[in-house]
């Protein structure tokens, strides 16, 4: 039992890690619809990874970069404001995304846990995929910091100054659909986002600069993870004969 | 003559079909300050743009000289509130700055004290200063000021336009400065050009010295040294759409 705490322990403190930095990008640039349509989107890409049988990781982030790439194209063509262009995105590849996982006869997959996340089913494969995939993103997001934060604070300085804006964009983006695919298992495709603007939005009162900023995101949803975990031991809301009759 | 470090070549800008600018020539020559001037709506921005490389342009081009190193001062700087920002970390965003830099440009803008300041709580002519401070950290040989008096009164205009001075005379760079004011420019302006769609003519600033009504207006010793009132020798008309309506046999460009 404390086995099973321990790792969702591990899991959480790894997903609540990457949020934080990635949350503050997400609060800068207000892409916190952006993430939520990525997030519903993460869905359809469940059930097309059980249909074609590949990876499910692989397919949530082939299909969360997909529709970040439709999302741009579609963007710079100005036929509608952004803000509803997401909508549509967000609930066709959700309702997509549930038409298909109900064809999915021969699969029995629990929709909840994908819905809302299950921190307890987290499997140790589930684990290596979130370091992994956590310490791509931590990678990624040290090497091109300053350009990333250059086109966040001013895209056309940046751009003057000769820094490629656009793959920086599409950096952001994929770093964004990357951390996605990583947590929805565990926090789910409806909230995710939270876990990467609330840390975030705490974070700046705290903060003075922004790698301030990204650091105490991280350390807030980890504590949030903590908390968390803590009262549902205490308070014993992990149903754990349930999870016994599992295990 | 010193070096051309652009020129303007038949730049034309249309957008569906509407025509923003045309048929626009203008250089830029190291050393020279050249002011930009139109009313709202002229595409005075739209050109400036296009120098930036930030607007294509749909007929003509813009000859650079290989070595033209753009600092870029934008009218305003938004940054999100959500995004903790001191100065210090603005400046040090300069793609391949040199950080030891910093402080010392600060120092000769007269900022030093703002280091550590958030870039959400500057005055407006301070956030100017700011601007003015990452467009040097570029290290230009052209500076590209987009109004950058805007919102700075007029003894504000003064001071900020003997640093340019100063900068252009320390540096040696060109300056391409674009005001919406018709009337006010620098005084040491070496070419002032007037855009309304197309180059409705250019020429040196008249220096009016102690004009007694210009003092009487703004009060302001010295600001005679450094605002000048440019004589607008508008001899042509334009109709709503800013095209020139045919009103006699000259051109309508006097150089």
């Amino acid at each position: 039992m404390l086995d099973l705490l321990f790792r969702a322990l591990i899991g959480g403190l790894g997903v609540a890690s990457v949020a934080g930095p990635l949350g503050a990008f997400v609060v800068w640039r207000r892409m916190a619809y952006f993430g939520d349509t990525l997030a519903h989107s993460a869905l359809l890409g469940v059930a097309l990874g059980l249909l074609l049988e590949i990876n499910l990781n692989l397919a949530i982030i082939v299909l969360c970069v997909g529709l970040a790439a439709v999302l741009v194209t579609l963007q710079k063509k100005h036929i509608i404001a952004t803000d509803t262009l997401l909508g549509i995105l967000a609930h066709s590849s959700l309702s997509l995304g549930l038409v298909a996982v109900s064809f999915l006869d021969d699969v029995r997959i629990d929709l909840m846990a994908y819905l809302f996340g299950d921190l307890l089913a987290i499997s140790q494969l589930d684990v290596y995929w979130i370091y992994a995939g956590g310490l791509a993103v931590i990678a990624l997001l040290v090497v091109f910091w300053k350009p990333l934060l250059a086109v966040t604070v001013n895209e056309e300085l940046a751009k003057v100054e000769g820094y490629p804006v656009e793959s920086i964009r599409l950096l952001l983006m994929l770093l964004v659909a990357l951390v996605i695919a990583v947590a929805m298992k565990i926090v789910g495709v409806l909230l995710i986002t939270s876990l990467m603007i609330i840390p975030a939005a705490t974070a700046r009162k705290l903060s003075k600069t922004p790698v301030q900023m990204a650091f105490i995101a991280s350390v807030i949803g980890c504590l949030a993870v903590c908390g968390g975990l803590w009262s549902s031991y205490r308070w014993d809301t992990l149903n754990l004969l349930q999870f016994n009759g599992h295990f | 003559m010193s070096k051309c470090l652009v020129e303007f070549d038949k730049i034309g800008i249309a957008f569906d079909g509407r025509a923003l600018l045309d048929s626009i020539n203008m250089t830029i020559h190291e050393g020279e300050i050249v002011t930009l001037i139109g009313p709202n709506g002229s595409g005075k921005s739209t050109l400036i743009r296009t120098l930036l490389g930030l607007q294509t342009a749909t007929t003509g081009r813009v000859i650079r000289h290989e070595s033209l190193r753009i600092g870029y001062m934008p009218q305003k700087l938004h940054v999100d509130p959500t995004l903790p920002l001191t100065v210090k970390h603005f400046l040090a965003l300069v793609r391949g700055v040199n950080k030891k830099a910093i402080e010392p440009t600060l120092n000769k803008l007269g900022i030093a004290h703002l280091l550590n300041s958030q870039v959400h709580v500057l005055s407006g002519g301070e956030t100017q200063r700011v601007l003015l401070a990452r467009a040097l950290l570029n290290r230009p040989n052209l500076l590209v000021l987009d109004e950058p008096v805007q919102g700075v009164d007029v003894n504000g205009q003064v001071e900020l336009y003997n640093l340019i001075e100063g900068i252009r005379d320390e540096l040696g760079c060109g300056v391409l400065m674009v005001s919406h004011d018709l009337h006010l420019v620098m005084a040491k302006t070496d070419t002032v050009v007037c855009i309304n769609q197309h180059v409705c003519c250019s020429g040196s600033p008249q220096h009016v010295t102690g004009h007694p009504a210009y003092q009487a207006l703004f009060g302001v010793p010295g600001a005679d040294e450094s605002i000048a009132i440019y004589s607008h020798q508008h001899d042509h008309v334009h109709d709503e759409h800013g095209d020139i309506l045919a009103q006699d046999e000259h051109t309508h460009c006097h150089h």
